[in-house]
């Protein structure tokens, strides 16, 4: 059974007499473990996605079943407790102001009903594990962005959910925070088992920490599946942009069909070392970039080269096996690479 | 210097004067915080939006303070006289007070709340949080230097309005001046209580916004 079961979703907001279809027909499953990313431009509906499935938006059409439960047919206490299994995170932190950080990872256990000195050693032991143990007198406002969130992670974890649920939960952050945050959620949900899902703009997000994504475009479920499949052969206009960003999509693909392209993928190890220039100075022949691209794919630094080289034959097939020698896979490229 | 008569009488008049503002504030507030709770509750943007219920209160509160308070006082001479069996001195005065702060508090009430981050209510109801829940634990809770400062806000005003109600026999400190200043001509008198006023209206505000700095964890 999946974690997390949308069929047939659709959410239409009422609005001064006319309506929006914030999300059209939405089918996902969502395994357990899983680190889910759901990606889409600003405006997409991937906010009202997320909040469907722990019912803060009740959907207009279709179901969301939790564990199989679905949770049209719960009643209002019932949905409340079963809220409280799924953990959530926001952009803003949402973190109660005038509360301090032990207080506020103690707040949800508070809610349902945990005695407070039971709450206080799990609040602690949850600071421990985002490493603010020595923050818990502190506020709110003393704290940085990468700490609040750290913070709102912790309080999330508090009532053990199986799921956590994040809308854009790095947005606010620097790059480098992002990445830290990034990997806490990992070790999360490497150590707990937490079925994560991750709402994101940024592609990097997704590469970075989700085993699988969907792109959301317009309400609609465009693309879905593997975050490598993804990667490597994006189908939909809304992935291609995602990935390769607005300017690559409109490249006209005549540039790249002459007969002599390899396709060159790096690795980490090779990824910074100055193969292309050290083959030029090797055979002094040139070789034109006509596509270069560096990613981080699930932790691991990948680069994608598209080149041209000369139309030799003998001085291609040693150009290749010296590019096989330095670590990299290449590839011929063919018209529908 | 002041005739020991007349000290005797400007303390009773101190005296008064702090029975009729904060009896007046306290049971103004236990009408008016439930009130602008249940504004905020069933407004546009609260945790039950209702506009029948939302729309009945807002309208009696809107004709309630569009009324002056000399006047409301005036009117309410009846009903003041049926509760408290006498239509003059600090108890009377009480009610009709009473009766003016309560749609003020209200409002003042739901303003506090309406600044509370829908976010974090969001975070709250994803927590799994009830209404009641989020009402006392959330909204009161992060909303109370808002909440602070209108109630510092309202005991200035509710003491500006005793002492009004002192040119029609109210008690307290405005009754002592509309008696001897206006009436007989002691500018002396008039000036102290005036001045006392004043002392007393400052003390509060020093204490309100002292409180306020104290318990805002927001910025520090
Ligand atoms: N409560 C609401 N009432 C009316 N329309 C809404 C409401 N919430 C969302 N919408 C509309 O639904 C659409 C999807 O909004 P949503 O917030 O889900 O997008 P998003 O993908 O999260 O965008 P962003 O990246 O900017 O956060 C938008 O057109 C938005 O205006
Ligand atoms: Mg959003």
């Amino acid at each position: 059974m999946s974690e997390i079961e949308i069929k047939n979703l659709k959410k239409v907001f009422e609005i001064k007499g006319h309506s929006i279809i914030a999300l059209d027909n939405i089918n996902l499953s969502i395994e357990k473990g899983d680190i889910f990313g759901i990606i889409g431009m600003s405006g997409a509906g991937k906010s009202t996605l997320v909040r469907s499935i722990n019912y803060l938006e009740k959907p207009t059409e279709g179901q969301i079943l939790i564990d199989g439960t679905d949770l049209f047919f719960l009643s209002e206490k019932e949905l409340r407790k079963k809220r409280s299994d799924i953990g959530m995170i926001f952009q803003n932190f949402n973190l109660l102001e005038q509360k301090n950080v032990l207080d506020n990872v103690c707040f949800p256990l508070e809610i349902g009903g945990v005695k407070k000195k039971e709450a206080r050693v799990r609040a602690r032991e949850l600071l421990r594990t985002v490493n603010l143990e020595d923050k818990e007198k502190a506020y709110p406002s003393q704290l940085s962005g990468g700490q609040k969130q750290r913070v709102a992670i912790a309080r999330a974890l508090a009532t053990n959910p199986r799921i956590l649920l994040c809308d854009e939960a790095t947005s606010a952050l620097d790059p480098q925070t992002t990445s830290s945050i990034l990997s806490l959620l990992k070790e999360i949900n490497h150590n707990l088992g937490i079925t994560i899902v991750i709402i994101t703009h940024q592609m990097s997000v997704v590469t970075e920490i989700c085993n699988r994504v969907a792109i959301i475009d317009n309400g609609r479920l465009v693309e879905e599946g593997s975050v490598d499949t993804i990667f490597e052969n994006p189908q939909s206009d809304a992935a291609k942009e995602l990935i390769s960003g607005k300017d690559l999509r409109f490249t006209p693909l005549k540039k790249y069909e002459t007969d002599n392209r390899i396709r060159i993928v790096f690795k980490e190890n090779s990824a910074y070392e100055p193969v292309i220039s050290n083959l030029i100075l090797k055979f002094q022949k040139p070789v034109n970039i006509l596509k270069a691209d560096t990613r981080n794919v699930n932790g691991k630094a990948v680069g994608e080269m598209i080149l041209s080289v000369p139309d030799d034959a003998v001085t291609r097939g040693e150009m290749v096996s010296y590019l096989e020698e330095e670590g990299l896979i290449v590839t011929e490229v063919t018209d529908n690479a | 210097m002041l005739e020991p008569k007349v000290v005797q009488m400007l303390l009773e008049g101190i005296r008064d004067t702090l029975y009729m503002t904060i009896v007046s504030t306290v049971a103004g507030y236990i009408i008016g915080l439930p009130l602008g709770v249940l504004l905020h509750v069933t407004g546009e943007n609260g945790l039950r939006p209702n506009v029948v219920i939302y729309r009945v209160i807002d309208f009696i509160c809107n004709i309630i303070r569009s009324v002056p308070f000399l006047i409301l006082l005036i009117l309410l001479i009846p009903f003041t006289r049926l509760i408290v069996g006498q239509s003059y001195g600090s108890t009377a005065t009480i009610v009709p007070l009473v009766i003016c702060a309560a749609p003020y508090i209200g409002r003042v009430v739901e303003s506090s709340l309406n600044e509370v981050d829908k976010g974090v209510v969001e975070a709250a109801r994803s927590m799994g949080a009830s209404n009641i829940q989020i009402i006392f634990k959330v909204l009161l809770v992060e909303a109370k230097t808002s909440l602070l400062t209108g109630f510092t806000i309202t005991t200035g005003l509710l003491l500006g309005y005793s002492a009004m109600s002192g040119t029609v026999g109210g008690g307290g400190l405005g009754d002592i001046a509309v008696r001897y200043g206006y009436y007989r001509w002691k500018t002396d008198i008039m000036i102290i209580t005036v001045a006392l006023l004043i002392i007393i209206f400052q003390i509060i505000q020093y204490i309100g916004t002292k409180v306020v700095t104290k318990l805002d964890h927001r910025k520090r």
